[in-house]
């Protein structure tokens, strides 16, 4: 496994994305009370998240569709600006920068997505695919270092260099996920962030591509944001886990305590809907469904569907707290009756 | 007792441009009345073909080239296209994967619930609407009288596989085909649907076909599992015997490969190479090209499924099972 440090290399302070989905004035235009207002419609997708990620760790993020996992990564490599909160990338403020001051850190940020039929342009070889990263953040690269960089990096995925010149669909659904890590790789990423890169793939393949990135990781001291909904899969490559739920941080913990003995109520109920091999096991059912994020609950947003709720969690917002093993948002954990 | 679903020797084939491939090769396969059956394999194994032609499904350029369905002990294979008709969505039910695909977006839950039943029986709009309230609040729907009037996109995507499961035991089935039912859904949801599923059976004595690529679900839900390669059942048995003591290097292949078969962090198994594609399945046994335990005789001859165990039936295609290939 590999050994992370205690330094971060990204951290986030207190992270907002909201999204305005109202559409035009017109439909923003609303009666209440006999006054005519105005009423926009909000999306509260990410809702103050705290967090470090180590240099050379592996953190996942898990949670229910919707709970705001993709945003978040979104807000991390700067393809959405926070509305509010910070985000340091070794130590260095990056969530308020513009486009060119951006760049070098892009750079060192990469982004690994789900479907690997969709995120390869299919009009472009791979080669063209590979060297377009590399040119566009070292403008007047020679061509003979770029020719060399790809058959490496292609070498290190496990696709044949001699392939360089085929087009996406001349490759399987695993190797054209190979192509799209070859592609942040490129540029000599420090951190990677990989919003479910093996959902779409078959049981054999998943194992070749977690084993690429576990690999890749050891050997260029790589930090991974890694979202799945696959537990097993998380359980299995990461150090710490983050569980979300409707856009805030429940709990986060090393991955052995989180999987051994969970704290949070919601990371309790997901854990338990986990089907294991060869085991008939009782799943916690869940009361109702998942709020909106347009209308957050009160207090603590978990309290509808918690099995412990109480009067304190319909008032009361719980802060994320120092548990032992890792930080749990949770007011009966903190009382020390759960 | 005689089985509710009886395949014999299909084989489904697809005539395409540049010759005919086989999809579905000689597959024998049954089902006992309440009995829940898992069919696992990797993309293209010809799990969805299967389940397609069990209801006449399968369009032009494929169809049935051999064999036979019989279905409570009825040829359903010969039966002429009205006659599948009054079979499909009656006694047989299918769920599919996308939950938004099987509703009509703009046609309120009720309406469709009761169009679903009228087509089949001979019933007043009223006792439709009974029948409709009483399957859903057996899907645990919460206050289903308001529900009946609401439209597909004001339920979340676990409420609407529940509702298309509650559609699809309008006519008390007696068989449900189940194809990936939870792929698109969360593991919370997927627990639920599948617990649901496993009640159901237990209480209506329905029977189940689960087709799925994932080991986990198929191991909590199912009695029996058949493991499919390359259009073919390589593996089939108990559940339990299936996943402690695979017999079929694929089948070994594929549990090893899955994360909780090793410590966190350690390399996880690889099966080498990859399933062949319908045009270039290889002479002999289809898995050769990747099996770890290959012998001479898996190049040139095809292994026919042997038991592994007389006794509960668990059986496998490959020459180290019968014996023709020493381990
Ligand atoms: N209309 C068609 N024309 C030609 N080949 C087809 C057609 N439909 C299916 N096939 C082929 O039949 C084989 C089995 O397909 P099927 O969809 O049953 O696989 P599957 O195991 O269910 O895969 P998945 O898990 O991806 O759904 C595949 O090789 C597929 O390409
Ligand atoms: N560009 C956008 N415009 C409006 N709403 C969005 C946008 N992107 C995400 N959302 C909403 O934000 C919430 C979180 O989405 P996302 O982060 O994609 O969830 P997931 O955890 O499945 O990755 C969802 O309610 C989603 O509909
Ligand atoms: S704060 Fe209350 S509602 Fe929220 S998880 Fe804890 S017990 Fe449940
Ligand atoms: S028949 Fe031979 S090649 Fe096929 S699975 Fe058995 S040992 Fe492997
Ligand atoms: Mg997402
Ligand atoms: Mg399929």
């Amino acid at each position: 496994m590999n050994t992370p440090t205690s330094t971060p290399i990204l951290s986030l302070k207190n992270v907002v994305k909201h999204f305005d989905i109202s559409g035009g004035l017109l439909e923003k235009l609303h009666f209440t009370d006999g006054r005519l207002g105005l009423q926009s419609t909000i999306v509260q997708a990410v809702n103050g998240v705290d967090f470090d990620i180590l240099e050379g760790e592996t953190l996942s993020v898990v949670g229910e569709s919707g709970c705001g996992k993709s945003t978040l990564a979104r807000c991390v490599v700067g393809l959405h600006k926070p509305n509010s909160g910070e985000i340091y990338f070794r130590g260095e403020r990056i969530d308020h920068l513009n486009p060119k001051a951006m760049m070098p850190y892009r750079a060192r940020m990469q982004m690994v997505f789900q479907d690997p039929y969709s995120s390869l342009n299919p009009r472009m070889t791979v080669q063209k695919t590979l060297e377009e990263p590399l040119k566009f953040h070292n403008p007047g690269i020679r061509n003979g270092e770029i020719k060399d960089r790809i058959d490496e990096v292609m070498e290190q995925v496990g696709v044949d260099p001699l392939w360089a010149l085929r087009y996406p669909h001349e490759f399987s659904g695993g190797q054209r996920q190979r192509v799209s890590i070859a592609r942040a790789l490129m540029v000599d990423p420090a951190f990677i962030v990989a919003d479910e890169p093996i959902s779409a793939l078959d049981v054999s393949v998943q194992a070749q591509i977690l084993n690429l990135l576990m690999e890749t990781q050891a050997k260029r001291g790589l930090s991974y944001m890694f979202i799945s909904h696959d537990l097993s899969v998380v359980r299995h490559i990461s150090n710490r886990v983050a569980v979300m739920y409707l856009g805030k941080l429940c709990e986060l913990t090393d991955s052995e305590s989180l999987y051994n003995t969970p704290r949070h109520p919601y990371t309790k109920a997901l854990l338990s809907a986990i089907p294991q091999l060869g085991v008939k096991k009782s799943h916690i059912r869940l009361k109702g469904e998942v709020p909106s994020p347009i209308n957050l609950p009160t207090g603590c947003i978990f309290h509808g569907r918690c099995p412990y709720a109480d009067e304190r969690c319909i008032r009361e917002i719980p802060e994320v707290r120092d548990c032992g093993t890792g930080i749990v948002a949770c007011h009966r954990v903190e009382e020390g009756s759960l | 007792m005689e089985p509710i679903l009886d395949i014999k020797n299909l084989d489904v084939k697809f005539a395409l441009r540049t010759g005919t491939v086989t999809a579905i090769d000689n597959l024998s396969l049954s089902l006992a009345k309440g009995e829940r059956l898992g069919i696992v394999g990797e993309s293209g194994a010809g799990k969805s073909v299967m389940g397609f032609s069990i209801i006449n499904l399968i369009r032009k350029p494929g169809y049935i080239a051999n064999g036979s369905i019989y279905f409570r002990g009825e040829e359903i294979s010969r039966y002429s296209e009205e006659e599948i008709r009054a079979i499909r969505g009656n006694r047989i039910s299918t769920i599919f994967q996308d939950p938004m695909m099987a509703l009509n977006p703009v046609l309120t839950i009720g309406t469709q619930m009761t169009e679903a039943i009228l087509a089949h029986m001979d019933m007043t709009q009223e006792e439709a609407e009974r029948i409709a309230l009483e399957k859903l609040a057996k899907v645990h729907i919460p206050a289903p009288e308001k529900r009946l009037n609401q439209y597909p996109h004001e339920f979340s995507g676990g409420m609407r596989q529940r509702i298309i499961i509650a559609i699809s035991l309008l006519t008390d089935p007696d068989l449900i085909i189940a194809d990936e039912p939870t792929t698109a859904l969360d593991v919370t949801i997927q627990a639920e649907i599948m617990d649901l599923l496993i009640e159901l059976c237990e209480s209506e004595g329905m029977s189940l076909i689960l087709i799925t690529h994932d080991l986990g679900v198929v191991s909590e839900v199912t009695e029996r599992i058949a493991v499919m390669y390359a259009g073919r059942v390589i593996e089939t048995g108990p559940t339990e015997a299936i996943i402690k003591n695979p017999q079929h290097p694929y089948t070994q292949g594929l549990l090893k490969a899955l994360p909780e078969s090793r410590t966190p962090g350690e390399p996880l198994y690889q099966i080498p190479g990859m399933m062949p594609t319908l045009t270039d399945i290889p002479p002999g046994c289809a898995f050769n090209p990747r099996c770890p335990m290959r012998g001479e005789i898996c190049i040139t001859k095809r292994p026919e499924a042997a038991f592994a165990d007389e006794h509960t039936g668990h059986m496998a295609a490959c020459h180290l099972v019968s014996g023709d290939l020493a381990s």
